[in-house]
């Protein structure tokens, strides 16, 4: 299995770069039509750090993320939450918001309604959550609007405030504002900044090296299905130390299959 | 030609002269069909839901016999029905043949599959889009089946308007397990048969009209459906 081990908080960023890891992946290995998309990732995300993945097309970013999320079974390696394997209860720790946002066929409201109702949430609870995600959405006046006709960035506002709703301790984002104009993105960008004050943990899989800057502590740089090189997220958009990241920062396109040593 | 413009006038005649025995046949006939649609609703719906939204051993033998039960010759299920309501058969003892129950029951094993299959086939359609959210939100398995089926409800709606009009029209199944009898289970379809064979042929035709209109009045509600579906977006 090729080394590609990184520990994310390698560069000893400050806050809880020590913590213990929330989130672990080992060895993660995952195949699909025989051929290795993901390949021997190690990865921490830890409490309350905002980890955001780069990487070309078919880098395999949404793939590392739905093995982290266990949406997909990896091949090989593991997959830790909290040192223990993640489990479906390890899963309701977690939240995900899709690139394009998969909103229910009903109003608004019920579809925040469903989330936490799935959970077994008891009614006061819930009610309460509703009102702080309408509040936090801003979409209060869209509440009984069939969600599925709300505009792109009211849909993904939503998504994400109904992950929120949740109470994650880590929310994964595949390319949320990939489609939307630059006022929807900052008000994504709002609420996941919100969402770490608040102690969640991020990990942001991102083509905008902006949103990058903006939005994350730590960076993991994939390649081929391998991280090719991690560390601080603007030291590493700065002066990336690897062909591929430097490749890609700059524009050009990367064609040679990757190096096990970044 | 002049005999087929006589013979619609008096049909026409009949309907509008809000006909007794014409009336009692449209009311046994949609009596009998809502009651064996509903039912078929509430087995056909989940079973559909189940087959569209979970993964199990031998799903896909379940995916082809329901196809294939949705082309069921109508008098062959008549004559299962027969055999199992008849003196001799399983629930000969509860007496129901040539009986409105008996119709009811022989529809209803003709419309289930119908609805089970065509609400498969749109749960699953939905579900792909779900499932990955369903997974990440930790959906269970009821959650899961009852959230696609009330998602899906537009779409479920046209199914079951499908198995209201392949029971109306339907003449195989109720004449066996009904007997066509005079005032007790005589709907439209059999009694367009006796008549025309009786030569009766206005009455038969004036059947005929109300049948054509009930199926251009179920059309144009899945059209109004479908259009209000798509306004919001939930189609």
């Amino acid at each position: 299995m090729p080394e590609a081990a990184f520990d994310m908080a390698a560069p000893a960023p400050p806050m809880t770069a020590d913590a213990p890891a929330l989130l672990s992946a080992r060895g993660l290995c995952f195949d699909a039509g025989g051929k290795r998309l993901v390949d021997g990732i190690d990865i921490d995300i830890r409490p309350g750090r905002r980890t955001v993945v780069m990487g070309a097309n078919g880098a395999g970013k949404s793939l590392l993320l739905r093995l982290l999320h266990g949406l997909i079974r990896p091949t090989a390696g593991e997959v830790l939450w909290q040192g223990r394997p993640l489990d479906r209860d390890g899963r309701l720790g977690q939240a995900m918001v899709f690139q394009r946002p998969v909103l229910l066929r009903r109003s608004v409201l019920a579809n925040l309604r469903f989330a936490l109702a799935v959970r077994g949430l008891p009614g006061p609870e819930r009610r309460a959550r509703e009102a702080e995600a309408m509040e936090r959405s801003r979409l209060g006046d869209l509440a009984n609007r069939p969600a599925r006709v709300l505009s792109g960035g009211e849909q993904q506002r939503l998504a994400v405030v109904r992950a929120l709703a949740c109470r994650p301790r880590v929310l994964f984002l595949d390319e949320p504002t990939a489609s939307l104009d630059p006022g929807s993105t900052h008000a994504i960008e709002r609420l996941v900044a919100d969402a770490h004050e608040s102690g969640v943990a991020i990990v942001l899989v991102t083509h905008d090296t902006g949103q990058a800057r903006r939005l994350g502590d730590d960076l993991v740089f994939l390649h081929g299905g391998r991280v090719v090189e991690a560390g601080h997220a603007a030291n590493l958009l700065d002066a990336p130390r690897s062909e591929a990241a430097r490749a890609w920062l700059q524009g050009r396109l990367y064609l040679e299959s990757p190096s096990p040593e970044a | 030609m002049d005999g087929f413009w006589q013979v619609l006038g008096e049909a026409a005649g009949l309907i509008l002269a809000w006909d007794s025995d014409l009336i009692e046949i449209v009311g046994l006939s949609l009596r009998v069909t809502l009651t064996a649609v509903a039912i078929s609703c509430v087995i056909g719906l989940p079973l559909g839901a189940a087959v569209g939204a979970f993964r199990f051993p031998g799903r896909t033998a379940a995916i082809v016999v329901l196809n294939s039960l949705m082309g069921l010759p109508p008098v062959v299920v008549g004559l299962m029905a027969y055999l199992m309501l008849s003196a001799a058969g399983p629930l000969g003892p509860l007496q129901l043949l040539y009986t409105p129950a008996a119709m009811i029951i022989a529809q209803t094993i003709l419309v289930t599959p119908l609805i089970a299959a065509l609400s498969r086939q749109v749960v699953e359609d939905c579900y792909r889009e779900y499932a990955e959210q369903f997974d990440s939100l930790g959906v269970g398995p009821l959650d899961r089946a009852a959230a696609l089926l009330w998602d899906a409800r537009y779409s479920l709606l046209t199914v079951a308007l499908a198995g209201f009009g392949r029971a109306v029209a339907e003449v195989g199944a109720v004449i066996i397990v009904g007997g066509n009898i005079n005032h007790v289970t005589r709907v439209m379809t059999t009694t367009i048969a006796l008549e025309t064979s009786k030569g009766n042929l206005e009455l038969a035709l004036a059947l005929g009209v109300v049948l054509l209109a009930l199926a251009v009045a179920v059309n144009g509600a899945v059209m109004a459906l479908r259009a209000s579906a798509v306004r919001m977006a939930y189609a």
